[in-house]
C-alpha cells in the first residue's frame, strides 16, 4: 500500500523520466554502433590515448620516419 | 498567469508535450525527403550511418520547430488553429521550449558532423538558423512573401541527405531543393484561399490579407509556371530517367491545369462552390511533391534491373 495516493502529476513525471531514460539508452547504443561501423570501415581517425602516432615522429634523412627507439 | 491557472498547471509537462514541440508532422515530411536525397545519391552509406543521418536531420528540424514555437507563442495563442500548442495552452513553459530547441540544435548538428561530414552538418545548422531566425523572427511578421522565403527551410532536407552521402553540393541536390522551394508558395497560398484563418487578428501579413485574393490567385499561377522547368529538369540529371520524366510530365500538367483553374475564377465563383477548385488543387499539391520524390526512388530502385536512369 502506498503511503500517499498517487497524484496524476506523478504519473506524468514517471512517463517523462521513462522517456528520457529510454532516449539516453538509445543514444548510447547509436554512438556505440556508429563507432563500430566507422572503425570497421577504416575511416581516417586516430586514438590519442597514449598511442604512438608515426607522423609525429621526426623524419630521418632517408625520408622514412625514425623508429621510436632510435629517437630516444 | 493567474493563481488558478498556476494551480491547474503543475509545471510538469508530459513527454508527449515535448514531442509536440518538435512538430512531428513536419518531421515526418523531413524524414521522407531527406531519405530520398540520401538514397538516390551515388555514394551509399552504411545503413547505420544512413539511419543516424536521417535521425539527426529530423532532430534538427524538430529543434527549429521548438524554437519557432518559443518565438511565436504570442501569435499562436491568438489563432484558433494553434492555440492548443504546448506553450499557448500552458503545458510547457516558454523557457523549456527555448532550452530544448537550443540543446537539440547543438546535438543534431554535432552528431550529423560525426556520423557523416561537416558540410552536411553546416547545412543543417544553416537550415535551423534560417527557419528560427530569418523566417520566424524576421520575415514571417514583416513581409507577405514570408511563405516564399520560409519555404527554403523546408527545401533543405533532401539536399542535406544528398550531401551527407556524397559530401558535395551538385546540380541534383540543387534541383531537389528548388522543387520544394518553388512548390511551397502555390501550396500554401491555395490553403490560405480557402482556410478562413485568423492571421489578420494575429498580425501576420499573409498575401491574402495584405494584397487580396485576386493577387494571390495571380501569384499561384506565376509560381506554378516557374516551378515546372525545375521539376522537369531533374529528369535529365544523373538521378532522373524515363520513369521520372513520365511521372513529372503528368503531375506538372495536372498541377498547371489546377493553377490555371484557380487563376481564371473570381471570389464569387469560388464561394458558390465553396472553394472546390482550390481545395482540389491543395490536395493535389501534396500528391505532386510526394509523386516526384517517389519517382526518384523508383529510378534508383530500378537500376539493378537495368531499367533506372537513361
Amino acid at each position: 500500500m502506498a503511503f500517499r495516493e498517487q497524484h496524476e502529476m506523478h504519473k506524468r513525471r514517471f512517463g517523462r523520466n521513462l522517456g528520457v531514460g529510454l532516449l539516453l539508452v538509445g543514444f548510447v547504443a547509436l554512438v556505440f554502433g556508429l563507432t563500430v561501423v566507422k572503425v570497421q570501415r577504416g575511416d581516417p581517425m586516430q586514438g590519442f590515448d597514449h598511442v604512438m602516432r608515426p607522423e609525429m615522429v621526426p623524419a630521418t634523412p632517408s625520408g622514412a620516419p625514425a623508429s621510436p627507439e632510435a629517437s630516444q | 498567469m493567474s493563481d488558478i491557472r498556476a494551480y491547474e498547471q503543475t509545471g510538469d509537462a508530459g513527454f508527449g508535450d515535448y514531442v509536440q514541440l518538435l512538430k512531428p508532422r513536419v518531421m515526418s515530411l523531413v524524414v521522407f525527403t531527406a531519405l530520398v536525397g540520401l538514397y538516390v545519391a551515388p555514394v551509399s552509406l552504411h545503413p547505420l550511418e544512413a539511419f543516424a543521418a536521417i535521425l539527426f536531420i529530423a532532430l534538427g528540424a524538430g529543434a527549429s520547430g521548438a524554437l519557432n514555437m518559443w518565438w511565436d507563442a504570442d501569435i499562436d495563442v491568438v489563432m484558433r488553429r494553434t492555440s492548443n500548442r504546448p506553450i499557448p495552452s500552458g503545458r510547457v513553459q516558454p523557457g523549456e521550449a527555448l532550452g530544448l530547441g537550443l540543446a537539440l540544435s547543438g546535438i543534431s548538428v554535432v552528431m550529423l558532423a560525426l556520423a557523416t561530414n561537416v558540410l552536411a552538418a553546416a547545412l543543417l545548422a544553416f537550415t535551423i538558423f534560417f527557419y528560427a531566425v530569418i523566417y520566424s523572427m524576421w520575415l514571417k511578421r514583416s513581409t507577405p512573401q514570408n511563405i516564399v522565403i520560409g519555404g527554403a527551410a523546408g527545401a533543405f532536407p533532401p539536399m542535406i541527405g544528398w550531401v551527407a552521402a556524397t559530401g558535395s553540393i551538385t546540380i541534383e541536390a540543387v534541383l531537389m531543393f528548388l522543387l520544394i522551394f518553388m512548390w511551397t508558395p502555390p501550396h500554401f497560398w491555395a490553403l490560405a484561399l480557402f482556410m478562413n484563418s485568423d492571421y489578420e487578428k494575429a498580425g501576420v501579413p499573409m498575401l491574402t490579407v495584405t494584397h487580396g485574393r485576386r493577387v494571390t490567385r495571380n501569384h499561384i499561377l506565376v509560381y506554378t509556371v516557374a516551378l515546372v522547368p525545375f521539376a522537369l529538369a531533374t529528369a535529365f540529371t544523373s538521378i532522373g530517367g524515363p520513369v521520372y520524366l513520365a511521372v513529372a510530365v503528368a503531375l506538372n500538367a495536372v498541377f498547371l491545369w489546377g493553377a490555371w483553374g484557380i487563376w481564371r475564377r473570381d471570389e464569387e465563383a469560388a464561394q458558390a462552390d465553396r472553394y472546390a477548385v482550390e481545395k482540389k488543387f491543395f490536395r493535389f499539391s501534396l500528391l505532386y511533391l510526394f509523386g516526384h520524390f517517389l519517382a526518384l526512388l523508383a529510378e534508383m530502385a530500378l537500376v539493378p534491373f537495368g531499367l533506372g536512369g537513361w
